[in-house]
């Protein structure tokens, strides 16, 4: 008994010299760190989203190396930790904790809504800045140390109308939105709110539920009857399949218009006919293919050192990083400064910020955490999608 | 004219429901058990064919007769290993839940072999579509040939069951199980025969479902078979041609319910309506109390 005695004390006295070296090491750590903001990323890098998660890690990397690269942000430089959440809330919370050991001052993340959404109550806690790049659910922006670069669910709505009334793609709209499902509803109402400014007309708004979603000829008849020369779809590509099949049947060939969930049309049905979806219009926030300098130069830079193409959540990622060093710059934040100083101050920043991204000219934020910028689209095009 | 086409669309739709509820109502008016995995039968039917159509590339008659041929004995063995054991359970229950078991089941085996991505599906019609009021009003072939089916086959299956002698079993079966049984008829095999006519019927009307709306993953059979047993009742269970005007008139009503009403509570139209012809008249649009059952 007594030997065990001592060797729980001894057990005991090492692990108390070993945390306190732990302390040591932090202590030292973060004092280094006053030349650098640390910016802590979380996403999915590995399992079944880890092509969002990559994206972002590769996209917010290409942009620290090249802000440091032309001499950081008011003479500090950027480092950033990326840590893996395997598309799991819990281990979202875990990989923050990690990042908050490593000393992290700025949140990158989480790249998915859900995740997102756990890790806000955290950043809340410890009033630290949180930006997400791609969380699209109306909660990932909670609180008021939280924003994001995409745009949430339900504005996509208002950014459809934006697009067809600013562009004059039609001057009769039809609406068949899904009124069993949240976030096809959520877009409805905020397209039909946008719209209400815009120079067309809603001619037609039908419903379908999750329970009638095979036969869509009396909405279709519908529009057709109104006059509606473009029908907008905020559905998912499964049932907007069936509507383009049916639409073809009966011979009516209005253009389409969707939003992130057809997003899959192409590829998501399996032995689906693609030429039906010939010239449908969807929302999204890059084209790779767009030729406008910064996205030529983006997409060269990312394919030379990550041998793809970037993705919408590569773009998303890209202005994040730029929208951050706008806002220290904008608020004089110093990497010195304890991170509910810096929350506080790029807080005050972000709503006043302008940046000319990848996803937009002069996207600005409102203090509520979400963006304001004129929405772009892409067609579908011989099978693939082209920039409009 | 748009009357008229929500007309031709309702009659469409109606003759799918037409179609499964055939099914139904047989299975039901002999072996007096409520198959819900009926739907899920039909789902698979689609399946077989869309996978000898589609991934082998075979024509489609050759995918439609598979189909038929799998669902018979799927139905045969469905019957035999859930149905058949608990056919003398105390409680009528335990066979419906049961059904509701081998419903999951199906779907799940079925989402374990095809995934969960949806599947266009080829349809297996090659009828060109009729072309009314010089052209402004269609018809299309997959609504010309389900009408066609479900008339052939209401007409076979009376003839079987008046004319034959496994017809007059199946009657017989469905009036009293113990008299039919002493007076020398197979039970166990008329049911059984019962199911594998019902399901070769759903492989049917799996095939003419996808190929009128032609999206299939492993839960496309569900709804369309939960409106078909509605249909069913409200033709009047039990009674051949009721389901056929049941499926037809329900897909009417919920054509005209989401046109002329509103799409968004077109279903909850749909069931106040049923509730109300069940209120006036209890078996249904053609059920009768007890003489004849199918």
């Amino acid at each position: 008994m007594k030997k065990f005695n001592k060797f729980v004390s001894v057990a005991l006295a090492s692990a108390m010299v070993l945390s306190m070296a732990g302390c040591g090491s932090d202590a030292s750590q973060s004092g280094s760190s006053s030349d650098a903001f640390k910016i802590g990323g979380i996403g999915p890098t590995t399992g079944g989203a880890a092509a969002y998660g990559l994206a972002v890690q590769n996209a917010a990397q290409l942009a620290v190396d090249e802000i440091n690269a032309a001499g950081g942000v008011n003479g500090y430089k950027f480092e950033l930790n990326f840590q893996d959440d395997e598309l799991d809330a819990e281990k979202s919370v875990n990989a923050y904790n990690t990042l908050k050991d490593w000393g992290a001052q700025i949140i990158l993340g989480s790249v998915t809504s859900g995740c997102c959404i756990a890790v806000t109550d955290k950043t809340k806690e410890d009033n630290m800045f949180q930006l997400t790049p791609s969380g699209s659910a109306v909660a990932c922006t909670q609180y008021d140390n939280n924003f994001r670069v995409c745009f949430s669910d339900p504005a996509q709505g208002a950014a459809s109308a934006q697009y067809i009334g600013e562009n004059g793609l039609a001057s009769k709209v039809a609406i068949i939105y899904d009124s069993s499902d949240t976030y096809s509803t959520g877009i409805y109402e905020s397209f039909v709110s946008g719209a209400a400014s815009q120079s067309f007309e809603i001619v037609s708004e039908e419903a379908f539920t999750a329970d009638s979603k095979t036969d869509f000829s009396v909405q279709l008849q519908k529009a057709q009857d109104a006059g509606a020369d473009l029908i907008f779809l905020p559905i998912y590509y499964q049932e907007a399949s069936l509507i383009l099949t049916q639409a073809n049947g009966m011979g009516y060939a209005p253009k389409f218009f969707g939003v992130d969930g057809m997003d899959g049309i192409l590829t998501g049905v399996d032995n689906f006919d693609k030429s039906l979806a010939e010239g449908v219009m969807l929302l999204t926030p890059f084209a790779a293919d767009a030729t406008d300098d910064m996205t030529v130069k983006f997409v060269a830079a990312y394919q030379e050192k990550f041998g793809e193409i970037p993705n919408q959540f590569a773009a998303d990622s890209y202005d994040a990083i730029y929208a951050i060093k706008a806002a220290i710059e904008k608020s004089g934040v110093k990497p010195s400064d304890s991170v509910s100083d810096i929350c506080e101050g790029l807080k005050g920043a972000f709503v006043e910020i302008s940046i000319d991204g990848l996803t937009g000219e002069g996207i600005v934020w409102d203090a509520t955490g979400e963006p304001n910028k004129a929405p772009k689209a892409v067609i579908i095009e011989n099978g693939a999608y082209k920039a409009m | 004219m748009s009357f008229l086409k929500y007309l031709i669309s309702g009659i469409s739709l109606g003759s799918v429901y037409a179609l499964i509820a055939l099914g139904y109502t047989m299975v039901y008016g002999i072996a007096k058990m409520l198959n819900f995995a009926h739907g899920d039968v039909i789902m698979i039917g689609a399946f077989t064919t869309y996978t000898i159509c589609s991934t082998l590339g075979l024509p489609p008659v050759i995918g439609v007769l598979a189909a038929v041929i799998l669902c018979t004995f799927l139905g045969m063995g469905i019957e035999r290993v859930a149905y058949k054991p608990l056919r003398k359970a105390a409680s009528p229950l335990a066979v419906l839940i049961t059904a509701i078991g081998v419903s999951y089941l199906l779907q799940n085996i079925a989402l374990l072999i095809f995934g969960a991505n949806t599947k266009a599906f080829a349809s297996v019609v090659s009828f060109p579509a009729l072309e009314l009021a010089d052209g402004s009003i269609t018809v299309s072939g997959e609504t010309i040939v389900t009408i066609l089916s479900c008339i052939v086959i209401m007409i076979c299956l009376m003839l079987f069951i008046h004319k034959t002698k496994a017809g007059q079993a199946m009657l017989a079966v469905s009036e009293d199980k113990g008299a039919a049984q002493l007076m020398g008829i197979n039970v166990n095999g008329t049911i059984a025969l019962t199911f594998a006519i019902g399901s070769a019927l759903a492989a049917i009307a799996g095939v003419l479902l996808c190929s009128a709306y032609p999206s299939l993953n492993p839960y496309t059979g569900s709804m369309p078979g939960i409106k078909a047993f509605v249909a069913a009742v409200f033709g009047g269970i039990g009674s051949i041609p009721g389901a056929f005007i049941g499926g037809i008139l329900l897909g009417i009503i919920e054509i005209f319910a989401k046109a002329y009403i509103s799409s968004q509570v077109a279903d909850a139209i749909v069931f106040a309506v049923l509730i109300i012809v069940l209120l006036i008249k209890p078996t249904g649009i053609l059920g009768r109390n007890v003489q004849e059952k199918v």
